[in-house]
């Protein structure tokens, strides 16, 4: 099994749940997260007082998939994500020891 | 008893009163969000200090009898004696009395409200308190004494300060200036980010002070009459160029239209026309807007340049906003009053003001600092003053926490819970 987690654009989170649910992926886990990459963040001004915003808001979705889908939704992810311009965010992918679902104890893939 | 005059002047007062809590307001939006309470608070209290303040002896020290030199009032309406329902200013045709001191107290309350901005995240909220009953008593109510009281020397020398360029709005920036002097830098100036945590609550509030203001400006008129109209339109006009004028030169200079800077112009400008709506017609006003807006913009820069931690920028928009406005009322000034001689009068005005403003400011805040001590703990200061001095916090964003402190006859739900699995 493996988790896969992407950082993505806020305004293109839907799109790319809509893919997921499209593709059947059962389960994501999204949460509100900030960074940033190569582009840094911006400039606000306040009064004449200038403010590095180095933190761009994004958006981050952990799915938990079977080795044998993990290209597949990687792909969807991308897909959904991109829109060409600098800031889309990234996808990684690392392997999972093990899943438990808490309400029935089921493990493993069983637990997906 | 003026029955239009008097419904007037007691309007206002209630137009005034509404300014201390938009200011707390638009200063409340520009501090971080762990001291918006006490940045609200600051203000606020001084609807409570204030009021209690005049009855007692503000009004007498301001409004009553002048001791000789035109310097203070005596004592002869403290606890508003001699002043009944029936009494009224000017013979058979003025208004009651009570309802010029309500419309004066609020002036009161609002010139220390101004100077908490300068002070924000980080004095100790006693010592503020203690700050402002001590300011008002000495600073406030002689100078508006000066300046309104007939018998008062700025008065007699005919300087003209129609609503408040001297006693309200140099003599809060000033002052405010020397409590910064005292009190110093917040912890992390210049180093750590401080933008505002609210811009909309900024806008709110500057909507309120223009507002309000309209009560502030033509309600000095004291009539429901043609100096009243001519000062609301001023007001009106000298504040929409205000802020055109601070965008403009904020557009030039940081290349954006900003909303701090709108709401900052519009004050720039409300401050600006106090002194001199009276006394100039429409052109006038929008020539004095403009000025103002663009020049506070380039004056509040300067705090970063000379070092002074004025967190609000109260010497920015108050002090310069209010010079401004009380020099070019001697140069703009209709009716054959403006001139050369007019502007040496406003300056002495506006000079002598803010000389024995920032003297005695000084001294006062050295006093707090000496025996209550006026600063927060570096501590409370950096976790947030809201909880340290109010025992409350402006905001819950969190989910997680927040449950309510064990007190006995109330449970927390795990509490709860707990007990249950017990039995």
């Amino acid at each position: 099994m493996k988790l896969i987690t992407a950082i993505i654009k806020t305004h293109q989170f839907d799109a790319v749940k809509a893919a997921l649910q499209a593709f059947g992926v059962r389960g994501l886990t999204v949460t509100e997260a900030s960074g940033y990459g190569r582009q840094r963040g911006h400039t606000e001004v306040y009064r004449g007082a200038e403010y590095t915003i180095d933190l761009v808001p994004k958006i981050r979705i952990e799915v938990l998939a079977e080795d044998a889908d993990t290209d597949d939704i990687v792909d969807v992810v991308v897909k959904t994500a991109r829109t060409g311009k600098i800031g889309d965010g990234k996808v990684w992918v690392v392997p999972v020891e093990t899943v438990v679902r808490v309400r029935t104890d089921e493990r493993g893939p069983d637990a997906l | 008893m003026n029955g239009a005059d008097t419904a007037f002047v007691l309007i206002s007062a209630a137009l005034v009163m509404l300014m201390t809590p938009a200011l707390a307001f638009f200063y409340g939006g520009m501090v971080r969000v762990k001291s918006a309470l006490n940045m609200l608070m600051m203000s606020f209290i001084s609807l409570g200090i204030v009021s209690v303040l005049w009855v007692l002896f503000g009004y007498s020290l301001a409004f009553g009898d002048d001791i000789g030199a035109g310097l203070l009032g005596d004592l002869g309406h403290v606890g508003f004696k001699g002043i009944t329902p029936e009494t009224l200013t000017g013979g058979k045709e003025g208004i009651p009395v009570l309802a010029f001191a309500l419309f004066q107290l609020m002036f009161a309350v609002i010139t220390p409200a101004l100077m908490s901005g300068a002070l924000a995240d980080r004095v100790k909220f006693s010592a503020w308190s203690l700050f402002i009953t001590l300011w008002v008593t000495v600073v406030y109510f002689p100078v508006a004494h000066w300046v309104w009281q007939e018998d008062g020397w700025l008065f007699k020398l005919k300087v003209i300060d129609f609503a408040g360029g001297t006693a309200v709005h140099i003599n809060a920036g000033i002052g405010a200036l020397a409590a910064v002097l005292v009190v110093g830098k917040r912890v992390g100036f210049k180093k750590d980010p401080m933008r505002p945590h609210s811009l909309p609550l900024v806008m709110l509030g500057a909507g309120l002070l223009w507002f309000g203001w309209f009560g502030f400006n033509a309600g000095s008129a004291l009539a429901a009459n043609g100096v009243a109209a001519n000062m609301a339109m001023n007001t009106q006009v000298a504040t929409g160029a205000a802020m055109l004028g601070w965008l403009a030169y904020e557009r030039v200079r940081h290349g954006a239209f900003t909303t701090l800077g709108a709401a900052s112009g519009a004050v720039a400008g409300l401050v600006a026309i106090t002194p001199s709506g009276a006394a100039v017609n429409a052109f006038g006003a929008i020539l004095i807007g403009l000025v103002a807006g663009a020049v506070c913009s380039w004056a509040v820069s300067w705090k970063f340049r000379l070092g002074f931690d004025d967190s609000l920028d109260v010497v920015g928009v108050h002090l310069v906003g209010g010079v401004i406005g009380t020099l070019l009322v001697g140069l703009l000034a209709t009716g054959g009053v403006g001139g050369l001689t007019q502007l040496g009068r406003q300056a002495a005005g506006a000079f002598s003001v803010m000389a024995y403003s920032f003297a005695v400011s000084w001294l006062l805040a050295k006093l707090v600092d000496k025996t209550v001590g006026f600063r927060a703990s570096e501590d409370d200061e950096v976790s947030g003053i809201d909880q340290a001095f109010h025992a409350e916090t402006a905001y819950d964003f969190s989910a997680v926490g927040g449950a309510p402190a064990s007190r006995s006859g109330h449970q927390t739900p795990a509490q709860h819970l707990t007990k249950k699995v017990d039995a």
